[in-house]
């Protein structure tokens, strides 16, 4: 790989290397831990890590501000154009599911708390143990 | 199974980094993103709606009915928490500690005891709770109304400034829970019940419903805001800009509330009693 090649791959390219291995973490998290609340942080990492590769596409290089435009009550005749801001729908469309996640959050932790209350551990294992002997006691 | 986990991620984490190939890169102004409707949305938000935030723009006004069932998405979160969690609170807890003011004693009294009920001398306490913390109370109390102030301005402000109604729904729903955090939950429930947050959970996602079929009986389109204009007494565009304020304001209402409302349920484990 020429240099050339590996700025492009890498470097103008970081902000996918960030999202993968955010998303690779939260991937972990949810498959490889057995505690049930672990596996809710690795579900929100996973949804930063989507959230960010929104808003990062909408980034533009080359001046480009927030998108609020600018004197938009003083001088008249300034045309807005589209290349001085930056993509505003990646951040209406992350604005809602930011929200949205806490709100998934606050259901989750909610059942969570109930299984706790149900079995006394919050370990998958051991749930799953407590289940197949209460299955087998009311068999016989 | 750890072993098998990390090779099948590191599997999809390289798939994901080989099609990064064709992706745009980082600020790319040309990037398809940037180039379908976006400039539309740029050019045209300030003409159509005199909102100078863009973003403010296009959720509640361009995308309207994407943040209306969004609004429902919360409000359906916090039922849910309700109706999981939540227990009758005539089941009495077996115990309760309560506490001498002037001398600082704590009393215990069980089941069937006597209850200094209707006393100024004594204060009900958890079991898991360090009892009064002056800097920690006096803080919270400094506080607390200017976090409100806040919320409210970013409110009002969305539409020339970063914010809107779920960013100041969240931060005022934070300084109820900064207040049920540094007092007790008991109070808290007092001062804003959980009837009255639930009631205005719902309140919020109707009065953005309400706004859109205002709107349909004026003759003009489900959250057309610019059919408001007689009503108003502007003209379309600033119809526009102030049917997404009242809007926000019932989105505002309803995160607030079921900001509050999950967290009552979540902290006490649905009794709302004794909890954070």
């Amino acid at each position: 790989m020429t240099m050339d090649a590996f700025t492009t791959f890498v470097i103008s390219k970081y902000n996918y290397w960030a999202v993968v291995v955010l998303i690779m973490i939260g991937l972990y998290a949810m498959i490889a831990k057995q505690n049930l609340v672990k596996k809710i942080i690795g579900m929100n990492i996973f949804q930063t890590a989507i959230i960010l590769f929104y808003v990062s596409s909408g980034a533009k290089s080359g001046g480009a501000t927030i998108p609020i435009i600018l004197n938009a009550h003083g001088e008249d005749g300034i045309p807005v154009r589209a290349m001085d801001y930056i993509n505003p729908l990646p951040h209406v469309l992350m604005l809602t599911a930011i929200v949205v996640s806490v709100a998934t959050l606050g259901v989750a932790l909610s059942l969570v708390l109930k299984i706790y209350n149900q079995y006394g551990t919050l370990e998958e294992d051991e749930i799953r143990l407590k289940i197949q002997k209460e299955a087998y006691k009311s068999l016989h | 199974m750890k072993i098998l986990a990390l090779v099948s991620i590191l599997l999809c984490g390289g798939v994901l980094l080989y099609v990064t190939d064709y992706f745009p890169v980082w600020g790319d102004p040309a990037s398809p993103a940037s180039l379908h409707i976006s400039p539309h949305y740029i050019q045209g938000s300030l003409k159509d709606t005199a909102v100078p935030n863009i973003v403010t723009a296009v959720l509640a006004d361009y995308r309207g009915y994407d943040t209306m069932f969004e609004t429902s998405v919360i409000l359906a979160a916090g039922i849910a928490c309700f109706f999981i969690l939540r227990v009758s609170s005539n089941r009495r807890p077996d115990a309760k500690l309560y506490r001498h003011i002037p001398t600082g004693i704590t009393l215990r009294i069980e089941k069937g005891g006597r209850e200094p009920l209707g006393s100024t001398e004594f204060e009900r306490i958890d079991f898991d709770w360090v009892p009064y913390d002056l800097i920690i109370n006096m803080t919270c109390r400094l506080v607390v109304p200017f976090i409100q102030l806040f919320a409210l301005y970013v409110i009002a402000h969305g539409h020339h400034s970063p914010g809107g109604g779920f960013q100041g729904g969240v931060i005022f729903g934070a300084a109820i829970i900064l207040f049920a955090i540094a007092n007790n939950l008991r109070q808290t429930v007092q001062m804003m019940s959980e009837k009255i947050s639930a009631l205005l959970s719902a309140f919020g996602v109707i009065v953005y419903v309400g706004t859109g079929a205002v709107c349909l009986m004026l003759g003009g389109n489900f959250l057309d805001y610019a059919a408001l204009s007689p009503v108003l007494g502007v003209d379309a565009v600033h119809a526009r800009s102030l049917g997404i304020f009242i809007v926000e304001m019932g989105v505002g209402i309803a995160v607030t509330a079921v900001m509050v409302w999950i967290y009552y349920n979540l902290s006490s484990a649905g009794r709302q009693d004794e909890g954070l």
